[in-house]
């Protein structure tokens, strides 16, 4: 995570996710029908919509680990496949086992994986083992989302706020332009939640961040824009949510909290987002 | 115990059994280690009976059974690799047929070949005692394709075994490191078949790791850990079942399950005092 890439001239990047008229299904259960999404340099996108209605799925296409039927799906100007190297990636579930022989700072060095050239880009890492450069880097990021002290801790040893942190210093750590988190906070009490979503808006000064949650009324005040996603991508605006648009969504009428997030975008472009969150400062509880 | 050093230092066949067992420590200290933590255990299991198909076939045309084994291993190690890539599930089965249709297969061809019966026994079930120095060559040259390989792709194997779905992402060749792995596997099988045969390998590849992986916390320290286990148990085999004349293969296996049973209790009755000691610290406070 290295602060010396300024974001260049917006005009010239190709969007960070541009995704054209997707259609995919299992089988023959549509999942996305001509879902169309479009995702700037720069910006902090939140993904919401109920269970089952394709955030997952529409993940994996930007991830290429799955192929659209329909339509056609480009991330940072390339094929998914091919820019997975520039991406930064945090699971919903982790896929390890917890009883793994391994510490932290081990876990955070696989997202150092495929950030070589040449043997080392074929091969996903160089020969032997890691160097040092690659270990200061890790251990940079773990101190930069607060984990600092934990790198020689058994990865089996952490709480699920701790872990959360990892997967997330593991995402970053191959300096990624683009980080996708799929529900990063589903495990988490609402304090870390917070905590969790302060980092992620600092972060947003230098990547573009995408983020898949259920929770349509928290993220509303942190991120820059909301994207619906119920099979069809339902709405896909800027300003806060409403419980209205809530109810259609979700296709019934949804009890509404509203609270408002005291946090620092720092040089945050998006206007709409600080407005949101300016009112109540000091109100940081959540539900 | 004794009786065992003095025919060590007198006798050539029992140094020449010590050297198998300390080649074949080198292997289940390196890849048992990724077989536990992958928990592949009924996959090598697979790949060390499909064996008997290899060997028995090398018997009958007239080449080296081991040589045979090796090449039926590898067979069995991309096989089964190949079903669980392709199809993504019902892995287990194509691993139990692959299983008892190589033994079906080296039953066959051994008993067509006319010769002693005891070769069956000891593919089945080792003989330390009766290994040519040729044979040391051999297995010391697949210590070394153990060795490089781990080596030189360390931290490709410990992504693979960790998070498979991680590394894929991050652009590792996961399919090529996992075919990769089993072929070490399959490997060490061959390495390991001599000192215990076929049936026990799966126990010499397993258990040493498993010990090892109770009193680590890294998956290098694991492999350091096994490897000496693996040493300790095939060398004190060895010396327990020379005086009273028991077969080597089983007295190391048994050694084996005995350490198995004693570190995992131990391990237990640890952690339940560490517990312990730490609920009476919080009531004092």
């Amino acid at each position: 995570m290295q602060a010396q890439q300024r974001p260049r001239q917006r005009a010239q990047q190709p969007a960070a996710i541009d995704a054209e008229h997707i259609g995919f299904a299992y089988e023959a259960v549509p999942i996305l029908e001509d879902v169309s999404l479009r995702v700037e340099p720069g910006e902090f996108l939140g993904l919401v919509g109920p269970n089952a209605g394709g955030k997952s799925t529409l993940l994996k296409l930007i991830l290429g680990v799955l192929t659209p039927q329909q339509g056609r799906v480009r991330v940072l100007g390339q094929s998914p496949k091919q820019a997975r190297r520039r991406l930064g990636y945090v699971p919903q579930y982790p896929a390890f086992p917890r009883d793994f022989p391994i510490d932290v700072l081990s876990v955070v060095l696989m997202g150092r994986l495929g950030t070589g050239s040449g043997l080392g880009a074929v091969l996903g890492a160089g020969l032997g083992g890691w160097r040092k450069r690659d270990r200061e880097i890790a251990q940079r990021t773990l101190i930069d989302v607060e984990a600092g002290d934990l790198a020689s801790a058994p990865i089996g040893s952490l709480s699920g706020g701790q872990l959360q942190r990892v997967l997330l210093a593991r995402a970053l750590v191959g300096e990624p332009e683009l980080l996708i988190l799929d529900e990063p906070t589903a495990n988490i009490d609402q304090r870390l939640e917070g905590e969790i979503f302060e980092l992620l808006a600092r972060l947003n000064a230098k990547l573009t961040i995408v983020v898949v949650s259920h929770d349509i009324g928290f993220i509303s005040s942190y991120v820059s824009r909301v994207a619906c996603l119920n099979r069809t991508l339902m709405c896909h605006q800027t300003a806060s949510i409403d419980s209205e648009l809530i109810s259609s969504l979700y296709g019934e009428p949804v009890r509404v909290i509203s609270h408002d997030h005291p946090h620092d975008h720092g040089e945050e472009p998006h206007g709409q987002a600080a407005t949101a969150a300016g009112a109540g400062a000091g109100a940081g509880q959540h539900g | 115990m004794n009786e065992f050093f003095r025919a060590l230092s007198e006798h050539a066949f029992l140094q020449q059994a010590l050297i198998a067992g300390l080649l074949a420590s080198i292997g289940c200290g390196l890849i048992g280690p990724f077989v536990v933590v992958k928990r592949i255990t009924f996959l090598a299991g697979g790949i060390a009976h499909s064996v008997l198909a290899g060997m028995g076939a090398a018997l009958y045309y007239g080449h080296d059974p081991l040589t045979g084994a090796l090449v039926a291993a590898v067979v069995a190690a991309l096989l089964i690799g190949w079903v669980r890539l392709r199809w993504r599930t019902g892995e287990d089965t194509a691993i139990g047929a692959l299983w008892a249709i190589g033994m079906a297969i080296g039953i066959l061809y051994v008993s067509k070949t006319p010769g002693y019966a005891t070769d069956l026994m000891s593919f089945l079930f080792g003989n330390i005692l009766l290994v040519p120095a040729r044979e040391l060559w051999f297995m010391a040259a697949l210590d070394g394709v153990l060795l490089v390989s781990v080596a030189l792709f360390y931290r490709q194997f410990v992504a693979v075994a960790f998070d498979d779905e991680f590394a894929r992402l991050r652009g590792i060749p996961v399919d090529l490191f996992y075919l990769l792995l089993l072929v070490l596997v399959a490997v060490t099988v061959v390495l390991m078949i001599q000192v215990v045969g076929l049936i026990l390998v799966i126990a010499l590849l397993t258990l040493p790791a498993a010990v090892a992986g109770q009193w680590t916390r890294t998956l290098a320290s694991m492999m350091m850990l096994a490897t000496a286990l693996g040493v300790l148990l095939t060398s004190g085999g060895l010396a327990f079942s020379y005086a009273p004349d028991l077969p080597t293969g089983p007295t190391i296996i048994l050694l084996a399950g005995a350490l198995y049973l004693l570190s995992a209790s131990s391990a237990g009755v640890l952690a339940k005092r560490r517990a312990r000691r730490a609920v009476r610290g919080m009531s004092e406070r």
